[in-house]
């Protein structure tokens, strides 16, 4: 059963097990110093397919596919699957699932989609509503760079402040029982917008949100920043994760020794030519599926924050010169119950 | 309850966001931009003195030299090498005319995906179509401009 703690903290009872993840990448993120711990690099960043929608379909299928197989289960044991991307109407992850079998729920949160997705297969486990959910997200460079800016081979120059659209995606596997990494406790966030207009800052339009969330799920569950091992949030990159670390200072919550961000260890910044670093739903959820969760079976990580952020803006409403809302949910992920 | 007692107004926020924002490092970019720019400019006029030797008049010429230049950046954009450049050249790959064939070529490549007419067709002059429709603007209120003052000398 789960408990809700407050407005916005649910405290998961029962402790669901993240039996097992898989993390699939592109090229780039396969040259990256994350790229030895992705199940799957793929080259050829088509997937074989002949439109980029297409190739991210087949990434987040051959994820879906990977975790099934790591824990030696089929689609069909699966009682549900949440799932989402950044695409038009999530065409990434209807496509890609529709084979599958699976009674789907589609999720929209921006970049902040796989800890939307796996707070609600976590809270689906922990209630007995499922003997196993699946937590999936994808992102494609491609994709995102003709849905949001430019044609890839238009000759702009990007600001030294934009991010990288990780090619990558990330699906968990979360049972009621098992040996962990256990999901403990999970802070669903508040929309957050400080008025920040640049689609090229998105770091800094996301800051608001992480910075709400983290504050609001440490005060909820009594607990201090040193007592996790890691914070990590999704893609705030180096702008929005000075600005977070300065947002909770001015609280005198200090998190720079716990804190760090998927987007800026899934890439080497300088060498990779990613400006302020990694974004993407599949930023967080390949970090989390490929490097976090193994590092936590390990033994190596035992208690971390899991925030992914996301921007919840669109074309149009940029256009229409809106500022850019932002997204935060937590998770705290933990080797003891 | 969470007090937000830290959270800055809009305008604290947006000076933060100033302050961490990396600006772009000009003294790089600036001369970039202006010598490749002016390469290709340099590329024009060589051009443009080979037409005229080859015994095309001065318009000709002219016209000959910017069908080269597009063609190339057609090419180069085809080739999946322009944007490359463009990452270092910065203005000086989007102001010379090569610019303008990049606009058209690279969002015909990206959206030929959609199909022949409502991807390649319709999305053709995404980036350049404002600049097709304003240039023409500026040339009628030119034009009406010319007419009035050539009225009165």
């Amino acid at each position: 059963m789960s408990k809700k703690l407050s407005a916005n903290t649910i405290d998961l009872l029962n402790r669901p097990t993240i039996v097992q993840s898989a993390a699939v990448g592109g090229k780039k993120e396969g040259e990256g110093p994350l790229g030895s711990y992705f199940d799957i690099i793929n080259e050829d960043s088509l997937f074989g397919e002949d439109t980029w929608e297409k190739a991210e379909s087949t990434m987040q299928k051959t994820v879906v596919n990977k975790a099934l197989e790591k824990a030696n289960l089929k689609s069909t044991d699966m009682d549900f699957i949440f799932a989402g991307d950044l695409l038009n109407q999530c065409i990434g992850s209807s496509y890609g699932l529709r084979d599958l079998d699976i009674p789907f729920i589609g999720l929209y949160g921006a970049c902040s989609t796989m800890a939307e997705s796996l707070t609600m297969a976590s809270i689906f486990a922990d209630n007995g509503l499922a003997n196993y959910a699946m937590a999936v997200t994808s992102s494609h460079f491609c994709t995102a760079e003709r849905q949001f800016r430019f044609p890839l081979e238009y000759g702009g120059q990007r600001t030294p402040t934009a991010q990288w659209t990780a090619t990558a995606s990330g699906a968990a596997i979360v049972a009621p029982n098992g040996d962990g990494p256990f999901v403990k406790s999970v802070t669903i966030g508040k929309i957050r917008d400080f008025g920040i207009t640049d689609v090229n800052n998105m770091g800094a339009a996301m800051a608001p949100a992480a910075y709400y969330t983290i504050k609001t799920h440490l005060e909820d569950t009594a607990t201090q920043p040193s007592d996790y091992d890691l914070i990590l949030t999704g893609d705030l990159g180096q702008v929005g994760t000075d600005l977070l670390i300065d947002l909770l200072m001015r609280d005198n919550i200090d998190i720079s020794k716990q804190h760090n961000d998927c987007g800026l260890l899934l890439y080497d910044l300088e060498k990779q030519d990613v400006h302020a670093g990694g974004s993407g739903c599949g930023c967080s959820a390949s970090t989390l599926c490929g490097y976090i969760l193994p590092k936590m079976r390990q033994g190596k990580l035992n208690n971390i924050l899991f925030i992914a952020t996301g921007a919840l803006m669109s074309t149009t409403s940029v256009q229409q010169n809106q500022s850019i809302p932002g997204i935060a949910h937590c998770l705290n992920i933990s080797t003891q119950r | 309850m969470t007090q937000n007692s830290g959270q800055p107004s809009p305008q604290e926020y947006s000076k933060m966001t100033e302050k961490y924002s990396k600006n772009t490092k000009s003294y790089k970019t600036i001369p970039k931009a202006f010598l490749i720019g002016g390469l290709i400019c340099v590329i024009g006029q060589v051009l443009l003195n080979l037409y005229a030797m080859a015994g095309f008049d001065e318009e000709s010429a002219g016209m000959m030299t910017s069908i080269t230049l597009v063609f190339c950046a057609a090419l180069l954009t085809g080739l999946k090498v322009y944007d490359n450049i463009a990452k270092h050249a910065g203005a000086g790959t989007l102001v010379p005319i090569t610019g303008f064939a990049n606009s058209v070529v690279s969002p015909a490549l990206e959206f030929k995906a959609e199909g022949f007419v409502l991807g390649l067709g319709a999305k053709m002059f995404i980036i350049a179509g404002p600049v097709i429709v304003y240039g023409i603007v500026a040339s009628v209120v030119y034009g009406v401009i010319y007419y009035f003052i050539g009225l009165f000398l």
